[in-house]
Formats: structure tokens, sequence, C-alpha cells
């Protein structure tokens, strides 16, 4: 055992990394939520949107015209879910099933001519002698623009939901759509919209893993990682900034596993495999003592004249 | 009960007979646990069986099912194959083995080839590849080229095949370089990029100036090539666009001289149960160009060692070998028999940690 | 001016046209699919539709279907009854793999004893183990008002690494060369699920599913526990004034759920699949979510519904393997086929009204 062999720098930027698809996915579903729908189909528009800006990043030669095609590719798959949720009134858990069913298939067809391809690389943000500062150089200063991004958006969010205008008209639909709909808004509207952010946010981040994180095309390659941005949500009480703690958390857990076992710590792996999965399960019997943070209409259907 | 079964079995046969005669072409399935596109282990069957399909162009038809769970569905689609009337199926996955041996049953006219299992019948063959074969190359270059003497190594599952990979390769390292020292780190998943990446980046973050990988995915490569100086090798492809760095050279799956031979023992009618564990001389198991990033004399040190394995000069499993545990495993001189090496579930001796369970 | 208005009940004859119509609309966007890859949209239609009941080999499709819908009938009538009431688990593929260890475990652990105890011993392990692991959200539930999505979410997870590490471990099979996986029960005969009747496809898992739906028609029709389910579900408010206890109703749903998914994993374990291996799971626990709710929470809709879902699976594989259709053109295919269903059931509680709305 030489737990020294942990560099506790590199560590932490390495937990930045591979937490940033879930901050993209699970911030999404987090204004989704707040408007009082539940998407289950998450996993279905990151590999959607991994597929799409991969194909075009390579197409184009430009990543970051693949994270935009990725944001579109995602705001579009989610549009279905939309018109089935919001037009014709389907049941919200088993739409968003049918749509990560249906990404993972269409994504797989769109990609059969992308596989062992590798793509252009998106370059680390140029902060100058800031990256040389020791510590918190390679921590804080040693990143792709995307990374950056996710964080700032996790600020824009929580600024938008607790400041402004267009956040409270949010939570209003999402904490009773009766209510917001006498109050002469378009509940339909705000959600379709709140469902196409939550489409394009996951998109980037199934994008990240297939442009920067892997980066490599191939089917299924989110591997699930679309679930645990739902449990997240959950995890973080909709919450943005607990939500960014979290997914460092989940970052951090697969991170300090492999790191203890490189350094030859005789774990067993599945248990600590279980483990960030068993932590969110303590987290969210502690949390749920706070019970004014779940949006009441969340998975309900509405409709003008119920 | 005894009706039933009569009928079943009987209309299994016409079904069969059916199929078998409709026309002339030799029909071979093949049954696929990943999909096609995965760039890995699947992906080279596929190759395999496209291989098949060019060489004998009209005399032969293939089908596949990809994406087939373990289990009765894989039993079922084997069956379906069957019924359609296939003449040689490939299964090849080895979650596929008992599987393969009920239907099998069923289908005595119909020929199996089951990969990386050990069960056979009259009807089944199995068949795998040497892969600690290449494993012991890329260890020699490993040995010679690491500076921190750190290795890192990226295991899928702890099982024998993966198990036997990390001795091999650790031997032929130590041989060279009496310094060098193994990081294994288990993935526990047998595909999930994202996490084969993360698995590389800290056995970097660590030391590691090598990554070996027991899993399919170009994610380690990745890594490595963005931290700079540290060496890979391409796994089941050959994963060329890592070359020259951070890919040096790399093992390849190479199903197709194997598919090609069955197919054509069929078309003759001179197939018949076998074991074949082939490896580097038969070509099954191949070796990525070594590229001009590894030090000529390093170079051709590997081709020699390339060479005697192919000739069948040298084993890669030769005494005196001690287990990890200090117990001997082979006299001076003796090689490893081919039921030690299926069954391996020991580290030799050199190697730290423990195999989980 | 198109609007929807709601029917003031339930149209009977739209609850059985919306699947027919979902299920040609599927048969049109799917054939254009098919064509755009190239393929015979025709053909492809009838393979995965056809084939299975009606072509040269349905005689061994059929008893196939069976066995592929059984497990998801069964765990999607569990998931039903918390569904009704609001209780969301969706874990019931970590339920399905707990009851499955459970149930091999017991098995195994006698072995190679012969007993006819072994295998009813089997099946109340496998119900207790999926019992056990869905009493983990619903005791949080109740005790600490916890969303039982996301821990029983979480449990899929846990129970996956558990099932690796047992493969991998405790029950692998001694003399399986060091190879994961446990002995297959299909060789012992005392924990074999065998089919009944050979050929038949019938085995222990399948009568256990259609008691299950038997069971739930007459819970939900006329027991009292089955009336506190569908008011619960449809005006909690009132619920409370009648007298349903919220705690109990909790723990027998979700109860119920994961000792029906226990023993659809027991069952396949001990028969068609045999054994405990690392990727035993086959993704039955989320499949039965989307048949439970194609099956619109009813039975008789469920046990339709899994069959719907079983023979495009079947059909799936005979159409990759006959027409070349790679799997993912099956799984957009059916992942339409859910769209339309789930789209065309507007009309059952909906109906569409031409002409200016008036004036609110």
């Amino acid at each position: 055992m030489d737990l020294s062999a942990i560099n506790p720098v590199l560590f932490v930027a390495g937990f930045l990394v591979a937490a940033t698809p879930l901050i993209f996915a699970a911030l999404g579903e987090l204004v989704v939520e707040k408007s009082g729908v539940l998407n289950l189909g998450v996993e279905g528009m990151m590999i959607m949107g991994a597929i799409c800006g991969f194909a075009t990043a390579v197409e184009t030669g430009s990543p970051m015209l693949g994270f935009a095609a990725a944001a579109a590719g995602g705001a579009l798959l989610s549009l279905l879910f939309a018109f089935l949720t919001q037009i014709t009134l389907a049941n919200q858990v088993a739409s968003g099933l049918a749509l990560t069913l249906f990404g993972l298939g269409f994504s797989a067809l769109l990609g059969q001519s992308y596989v062992g391809i590798k793509p252009p690389r998106l370059a680390e943000v140029n902060f100058g002698p800031l990256h040389d500062i020791p510590v918190l150089g390679p921590v804080l200063f040693s990143h792709d623009i995307m990374l950056y991004l996710g964080i700032a958006m996790v600020i824009a969010v929580w600024v938008m939901l607790k400041f402004t205008r267009a956040g409270l008209i949010l939570r209003a639909v999402g904490e009773s759509h009766d209510a917001a709909h006498a109050l002469g808004y378009k509940v339909v509207r705000i959600r379709t919209l709140a469902i196409m952010f939550g489409g394009a946010c996951a998109g980037l981040g199934g994008a990240y893993i297939s442009l920067i994180r892997v980066p490599q095309w191939t089917e299924g390659m989110t591997a699930g990682v679309g679930w645990i941005a739902l449990a997240l949500v959950v995890f973080a009480s909709w919450k943005p900034w607990r939500l960014l703690l979290g997914a460092y958390l989940f970052g951090g857990i697969t991170q300090l596993q492999l790191n203890l076992q490189g350094a030859g710590v005789a774990i067993p792996v599945e248990y600590l495999a279980m483990s960030p999965y068993i932590i969110t399960i303590l987290v969210l019997v502690v949390l749920s003592a706070d019970k004014s943070s779940a949006p009441a209409s969340l998975g309900r259907t509405f409709h003008a004249s119920s | 009960m005894k009706l039933s079964t009569l009928l079943a079995s009987a209309a299994l046969a016409i079904g069969l007979a059916g199929g078998a005669f409709a026309d002339d072409k030799t029909k071979v399935g093949f049954v696929f646990v990943g999909p096609v596109g995965d760039g890995g282990w699947t992906y080279e069957h596929n190759q395999g069986r496209l291989a098949v399909e060019k060489e004998f162009g009209d005399k032969v038809e293939t089908v596949f099912v990809e994406n087939v769970a373990e289990g009765p569905d894989s039993e079922r689609v084997m069956t379906q194959m069957a019924l359609d009337g296939a003449d040689l199926i490939f299964t090849t996955s080895f979650g596929y083995m008992d599987p393969t041996i009920n239907v099998a049953a069923k289908f005595p006219n119909v020929k199996f080839e089951h990969a990386t299992g050990y069960k056979r019948a009259d009807n089944v063959s199995t068949y795998s590849a040497r892969f600690y074969e290449g494993r012991a190359i890329q260890g020699h270059i490993a040995g010679k080229m690491t500076k921190s003497n750190i290795i890192g190594y990226i295991g899928s599952f702890p099982i024998p095949e993966v198990i036997r990979g990390i001795n091999s390769a650790y031997i032929h390292a130590k041989k060279v370089n009496p310094d060098v020292e193994f990081k294994i780190v288990w993935a526990y998943t047998w595909f999930d990029p994202a996490k084969e990446a993360d698995a590389a980046k800290v056995l970097i973050e660590q030391g590691a100036d090598v990554v070996l990988q027991h899993t399919d995915s170009t994610a380690p490569q990745a890594a490595a090539q963005e931290a700079g100086n540290v060496i890979t090798f391409g796994q089941a492809s050959d994963m060329a666009q890592y070359a020259p760095m951070p890919r040096v050279s790399s093992i390849i799956d190479n199903w197709a001289p194997y598919y090609i031979a069955r197919t054509k023992a069929v078309m003759d009618g001179t197939w018949t149960s076998t074991d074949t564990w082939d490896g580097i001389g038969a070509g099954m198991v191949g070796i990525g160009e070594i590229t001009d990033a590894v030090p000529a004399d390093v170079k051709a040190e590997a081709l020699a060692l390339k060479a005697s394995i192919a000739d069948g000069s040298y084993h890669p499993f030769t005494g005196p070998l001690k287990k990890q545990d200090g117990s001997d495993f082979l006299a001076d001189g003796e090689t490893a028999d081919d039921g030690t090496l299926a069954g391996m579930n020991f580290y030799v001796e050199g190697i730290t940690g423990d195999i989980p369970n | 001016m198109v609007r929807l208005e709601k029917r003031p009940q339930a149209s009977q004859a739209f609850s059985w046209a919306a699947p027919v119509l979902a299920v040609l609309a599927t048969m049109v966007f799917g054939g254009l699919l098919f064509a755009a890859l190239g393929k015979d949209p025709l053909a492809s239609i009838a393979t995965i539709f056809w084939e299975p009941l009606f072509g040269d080999f349905a005689f061994y499709y059929r008893p196939q279907l069976l066995i592929k819908g059984a497990p998801l009938v069964l765990i999607a009538i569990g998931l039903s009854l918390g569904f009704k009431a609001g209780i969301w688990n969706i874990g019931a593929e970590g339920q399905y793999i707990m009851g499955a260890i459970f149930g091999a475990g017991v098995g195994l652990a006698f072995y190679p004893t012969e007993s006819v105890l072994i295998f009813p011993l089997m099946v109340l392990a496998g119900a207790l183990g999926g019992w056990i692991w869905a009493m983990i959200p619903a005791v949080l539930k109740v005790k600490f008002g916890t969303n039982e999505i996301l821990v029983s979410l979480m449990l899929v997870y846990v129970a996956e690494q558990f099932l690796a590490s047992m493969a991998l471990g405790l029950l692998k099979n001694p003399e399986g060369f060091g190879f994961p996986g446990s002995r297959n029960l299909q060789q012992y005969p005392s924990a074999h699920n065998a089919e009944l009747i050979t050929g038949s496809g019938m085995h222990w898992g399948v009568v256990a599913a259609l008691i299950a739906v038997i069971f739930a028609y007459v819970l939900l029709a006329r027991h009292r526990l089955g009336f506190a389910i569908r008011v619960t579900g449809e005006a909690p408010r009132a619920a409370k004034f009648s007298g349903v206890n919220p705690v109990r109703l909790v723990l027998f749903c979700m109860g119920m759920s994961g000792l029906l998914a226990g023993l659809a994993g027991m069952f396949e374990v001990a028969g068609p699949a045999g054994q405990i291996t690392i990727d035993f799971n086959v993704g039955y626990g989320f499949t039965a979510i989307i048949v439970a709710f194609l099956g619109r929470l009813h039975p008789i809709g469920i046990l339709l519904a899994g069959g719907l879902m079983a023979l495009t699976y079947i059909g799936g594989d005979i159409a990759q393997s006959q027409l070349g259709l790679p799997a993912a053109a099956i799984q957009v295919f059916q992942g339409m086929l859910l769209f339309f269903l789930l789209a065309f059931d507007l009309f059952t509680n909906y109906r569409l009204r031409f002409g200016r709305a008036e004036v609110a």
C-alpha cells in the first residue's frame, strides 16, 4: 500500500472533469423538474447529444460546433417527449423510459460510420500565468471551456430561479399548474421550453463524454450517466449549489476508488463501487426532512380543462 | 409428456431439414454479445464474419444477431438460426457456453463453435486465442521503455483470461527490468469508456508511464495522449489512430483465418469437434505494427520474441516461476500446461496486491 | 381550430382501438425507417409481428413468447399496484436481481442434495430477496418520507454490484475452472425450474405470472385493499377520509412489487437462465415499467402488453438474423411503438373538438 502515490492535486482536477457531464445533464433535468415535469429520458438525450456532437465535430473539425449540434440534437429529441407529455398528455414516467430506448437505438443508427474515429481536440483555456500557480493552477486553470461553462450555467440557473421573474414563473408552474394557469401563464409553453432546455443540457453532457472525456464514439457509451444525473437532482433537493456538490461527490468517489486500487489498497471493489449509491440514499434520508424542496406538481399531467 | 417431447423434436427435425435443403449455400450464423459497432470484441468478430463472406462469396450466406443477452435470449437466437437452416453457428461470448450446449443437443446436424468456453460435444467445438502471447511482447516493451518503473494495468473482471494476461506481461517486464512495478486497477465492467478513461488517468497520475488495458475502448489511449510521455498498446483492434504515440503496438483479435477454415471444413464435410487455442503462430493473435517511438533495439528484441513464440520455440510461461505466495509454480525449463493456464487464478511472484475475491 | 375536450368518461371503444391504431402507425413509420435503411419494409414488419406467431417455426416461438413475457408480466403486475396508488417503485430490476441471488443461493447451498423441498424453499427465498430489497425504500419512505423513486433506483446499482461480487465470489461454480458464474441450476434437478410440459414454454414462472394477473384483477375489482389503492391514486384526500392507512398501503404495494420481481428473478435463474452470472439481469425490471403503463395498469392490459413487448423482442431478433436489420433499428422501432401507444392513449380520455373554443 502506498497512499503517497495519490496526488491530491491531480485527484481533484480529475474529478472536476469526471463531474462535468453529470453537471450538465443534472442541471437540465433540475430545470425540467422545477417546471413540474419528470423526464426519465436523460440517458437517451445524452447519447443523442454524444453522437450529434461527435459527428458534427468530426465533419466540421470544430469541437465547439459539435457542442452546439449536441445541444440542438438533445433539444430536438426532448421535443418528442414534450409532444407526448404536454400535447397528448401521456404518462411522463413511461414516455421518459421510451425516450431513452429510442435515443439509444437512434444514436446507434446515426453513429454506424463513426466507430473508431478520433475527434478533434478542444484545447484548454489559456489562462497564461495563472496556469503555473502551484496547486491552484492545475486544479482550477487547466481545463477546457466547457467545464467552466458547466459551472457558469449552475450559477446562471441559480440566479434565474432565485432572482428573476422567469424563475418565479417556472417555479409557480412547477408548484401548481392550475394556479399558474389561472394567473394566465401558458403552462404548456413554459414546460415545453423547460423540457427543451433539459434536452439541450443533456446533449451537452453527452457530447462532453464523446468529445472530451473519452473521446470516441461507441454505441451506448454514456453507460448510465443519465440515470445518475436523475439521482443527482433529487440528491441536490432541486438546488443548483447542492447539485454541484453532489456531482463532485459522485465523480470523486469513482476517482477515489480507482486511486485507492492503484495505490494497492485492498478494497472490495464492488462494495466501493456501490458506495456512491448508498451514500446518495443516506443523503436522501437526511434531506427528506426538508419537504419544501420538491416541486408539488412533479410528474402530474396538466390539461387546461381539468 | 413423452408425446409432446417427440412432437417437439420431430418438428425441430423437420424444420432443420426444410431449412438445410432449401439451397446449397452454406449458411453461417454469428451470435454477438455486443453491438458490431463496439470497436472492440464484437467488432473484431464481425470483421471475421465479413472475411468469411469475402472469401467464399456466393457460396456462403452469413447471418448475425447483435446485442444478444447471455441466457435464454441467446438460446432462442441460436435455435432460430438453426431452424432457419444455418449449417454452422459461432457463439462469441463465454456466457453462451451452456446455451450453446443445450441448443447443439437439439440440432445434431448443425455445427457449433463456442468462443472462450470449455464445454464441447460432438457438434460443438471451442476456440479461443492465446492473447497472453501478445502480452509477453507488451511486457517486454513496457519493461524496457518505462522510466518511472511503474506500469499501469486496467483489468476488466478478475477472471483467468485477464489474470493470465497480467502475469504474462509482468513476467516479461520483470525479466528486462527487475525494478518494474505493476499497478492494477479493476474497472469491473466490460464496457464503460468513461470509467476506462478515468482508470487510465488515475494510473498515469500515480506515476505509470506505460498503460496496458484489458478493456476494449480507446479511452485509455486518449487519456495517455493527453498526458504525453505515456505509452499504450491497442487492445482487440489495432487502434492505429493513436500511433505512433501513445500506441506503440497492439494485440489484434484476428478471427478471420479460423472462421474461414471452419467454414471451409463444413463445406468440405471435414468438420470435427475440436478445441482450438491458437496464438501468434496461427495468426489468431495479431501484433500490430511496433512504431518508431520504440527504440530500434527494443523493437528488434520484441520482434525476436514474437518470432520465437510464433514458431513454438519459446513459451511465455517457462520456469523457474513462483506464485505470488512464494510457492513453486514451474520448475526450471518447465512450461505451463493449458489446463493450468485456462484456470489461472493466482498472480506470479512479485506482483503486489490481491486478486479481488 | 382544434382543441381537446375531456370525455365525461373514458371511452371503452378507444381503449381498445388505441393500441390497434398505435401498432398500425408504428408499422407505417417503422416501415419507412426500414426502407430508409435499405430493407424491404413489408418483409421487415411481417417478420417482426407475423413470424413468431404464425410463421413456419411458430411452434418454437410461441412458447418462447411465454418465456420472454412471463417475467415482464409478473414484475409489471406488482409495479402496477403501486403505480395506481402513486407509489413509484422503479427499482424492480434490483429486486429481480436480489430474488435471483437469494433463490439461487438457497438452491446452491443444498447442492448436491436432492429433495422435493428445495425448490419450494428457493421460491420462498426468491420472494424474500425481492421483498427485502423493496422494503428498504418502503421503510425509508414511511419513516422519513424519503423519495422512493430515487432510493429504489439507487438500489438497482447496488444490486448489480452485489451480483458481480456473488458471480465472482461466493456463488462461483467451484468446478468452473475459475470462470465467473454459478453452477447451472438446470443440471441440478431439485432446483431446476423446468418446463412443466416439454416444449410448451410453461414453467413455474409463467404459472406465477398468470396467477398474479388473476390475483391483481380480483384484488383491484373486489377487495377493500384494491379500493384503497385506487382511491389513493385518484384522490389522496378522499382516501384519507375513507380511512385508508397510507403507511400500510406503501408497505403493501412496495412489498408486493418487490416480492413479485424477486419471484421473477428466481424463476428465471432456476429455469431459462440457469445460472447467476455477472450479466444475469437483462433489463426486465425497467421494461416492465413500460409494460405496466402500456397495459394501462390494468391486469389484463398488462398481460397483453407483456405479450406485445415479448413479440417485438423475439420478432426483432428474427428480423436481425433473416434480414440483417441492425439491433439499433429494432430498438428505434420499439421506441416508436411505445410513443404511438402513449400518444394514442390520449383519445381514451379526451376527444378532439373542431370549431372555435368557447370563451372560458
